[in-house]
């Protein structure tokens, strides 16, 4: 039997969550307040995810703004934020765009897309 | 010109006050939103990770999602916002003097003015760090700026100065662009960021947390070229024999945030020594009837969530204000800090003959505690409020709510002052 102690990142409240593994498999989740802190948990020890936030180039913009930003909808293999960042690298979306628009979907894996998180005319 | 209110500020506390000053029954037409950018938002427009909005919106946005949020709301509100508009002065008597390309230099009176112009950062010079004056040397918002919505990278091999949330998040945004950062260094025994931020901008990426470190020089003549680190001892003063010097060409601050209140002092309103911001009743009303201030003008806080919450409580109260609407206040609390609790907010309570509603105190303590009990207790010793927590720490806000029935017995018994402290258990 093995524990961790992990920090909650899903959001500002960081509660303190004990993980109990039995050969690899989560057998016990303790300390979390939401049902959210169970699943960071859970991913935390098995499969870590992060919700990637950047900006990408932005074109046309009529207040001259450059860069538009953007967010993965869903959290992402922590491992694939690097990869995930060279491939936005020469990436560049024209105005105007309202938040929320799909911008790539199925970015980097499945089910995940990078959306928007602004409108710029 | 006259309008009825003048919001101060475009950004996140006054898109919220102004709402809510419509929502409280004033016209849109009657509110005039100044705002010196070129678009409103304010510092949310930089802020691109996510985390805002948990309580106000129940989901996780990013700072621009959040600030458009609000963008909408004041648009369904009707109301209209004034960008590029830089006020310079502010008088006692609600006169607001502002500069735009569009309209020139303009002098507009007011019969309310919710002061909503948020804060700035502490910079190199507040810190009195040695060595001479290269470029590459940038508060961390300064560098927040460049790469989110400029473009631009504004070195390669960073040390961070300071682990308040600011400083965490650009650890991780400058090394996702391809920066090194080498280590973030943090004067204090304890981080003043959020633990959440420890782990995903930090412990992802790898780069050292130095607690109770400093930065004692800067090397490098036209560009840096070094930073020397050194441990601190109880006193924050540096242990010779421990510094580290690092090869980097960028040094960033992370040291803190004051709330920009020149346009206040210019009117002679009161400001509290201890936040910074202006001394505020619970309607974040400053010492000037009419002139009221809220955000991170008037206190720094934790989350924007917050500040749109306490904006809304200013926006309410300058519109019932001006439609008339306020009971009248028959006797004035002070509020004092005690044992462990370095400032509240609101300082005074203007209590009307019927108290229709509780008042929520918030405060922040001075030091880590762990097993407390938070306290109010009236002039006499009684105690009002309590409430236990098993820890507090000075990054994050606490608030004890006073109930209609002490507000009418503070009231009746003519009590001048309460105080807000901490016990130890």
């Amino acid at each position: 039997m093995e524990t961790r102690e992990l920090t909650c990142v899903v959001c500002p409240a960081g509660c303190k969550i004990t993980v109990t593994l039995e050969d690899g498999k989560v057998t016990d989740v303790k300390g979390q307040t939401c049902p959210r802190g169970k699943t960071y948990a859970q991913n935390e020890v098995t499969h870590p995810v992060r919700t990637l936030t950047t900006t990408v180039l932005l074109e046309n913009a009529a207040a001259g703004t450059k860069t538009l930003p953007v967010k993965t909808n869903k959290p992402l293999s922590k491992e694939l934020l690097f990869a995930a960042m060279d491939e936005l690298a020469g990436f560049a979306v024209k105005a105007p765009v309202t938040v929320g628009t799909v911008l790539l979907k199925d970015f980097m894996e499945p089910g995940v897309d990078l959306v928007a998180c602004k409108t710029v005319h | 010109m006259h309008k009825k209110l003048i919001v101060i500020g475009g950004g996140p506390a006054g898109l919220a006050a102004a709402v809510s000053a419509v929502e409280n029954g004033l016209s849109p037409e009657d509110i005039c939103i100044l705002e010196r950018d070129s678009e409103p938002g304010g510092i949310l427009n930089q802020c691109i990770h996510a985390g805002f909005g948990l309580h106000r919106f129940g989901e996780e946005l990013t700072g621009p999602e959040y600030a458009g949020r609000y963008i909408e709301m004041a648009k369904a509100a009707g109301l209209t916002i004034t960008v590029n508009a830089m006020v310079l002065s502010l008088t006692d008597d609600k006169k607001v003097t502002y500069v735009s390309p569009e309209t020139g230099y303009v002098t507009c009176s007011a019969d309310a003015v919710i002061l909503a112009m948020g804060c700035r950062e502490r910079t190199r010079g507040a810190l009195n760090i040695p060595g001479s004056r290269p470029a590459g040397i940038f508060t961390a918002g300064t560098a927040q700026r460049y790469v989110n919505m400029e473009g631009y990278m504004p070195g390669k091999r960073v040390v961070i100065l300071g682990s308040g949330d600011i400083g965490l998040i650009m650890a991780r945004r400058m090394t996702l662009e391809g920066a090194k950062v080498l280590c973030v260094c943090e004067l204090m025994p304890y981080s003043g960021g959020l633990a959440r931020n420890i782990v995903q901008c930090l412990e992802d990426f790898d780069i050292p947390l130095y607690l109770s470190h400093t930065v004692t020089a800067i090397g490098g003549k036209d560009r840096v070229e070094s930073v020397t680190v050194a441990q601190v001892d109880e006193n924050r003063r540096p242990i010779p024999g421990t510094e580290v010097t690092y090869d980097c060409d960028t040094l960033l601050l992370s040291v803190g945030l004051i709330p920009e209140n020149e346009l206040t002092r210019g009117a002679g309103v009161a400001i509290d020594r201890m936040t910074n911001g202006a001394f505020v009743n619970q309607n974040r009303e400053t010492e000037i009837d009419g002139i009221y201030a809220c955000g991170n003008v008037l206190h720094v806080h934790d989350l924007v969530d917050f500040v749109s919450e306490e904006a809304a409580i200013a926006g309410r109260a300058a519109a019932e204000k001006i439609l008339g609407k306020t009971a009248p206040a028959v006797h004035s609390v002070s509020v004092r800090t005690g044992f462990g609790v370095r400032y509240t907010i609101p300082e005074r309570i203007d209590i009307p003959a019927e108290p229709a509603e509780e008042v929520r105190l918030f405060f922040r303590v001075t030091d880590i505690y762990k097993k407390v009990r938070l306290t109010i207790t009236d002039g006499n010793g009684n105690v009002l409020v309590k409430k236990a927590k098993s820890a507090v720490a000075p990054g994050e806000m606490e608030s004890l709510s006073l109930s209609v029935e002490s507000l009418k017995a503070l009231a009746d018994a003519k009590c001048e002052t309460i105080t807000v402290a901490l016990e130890e258990m």
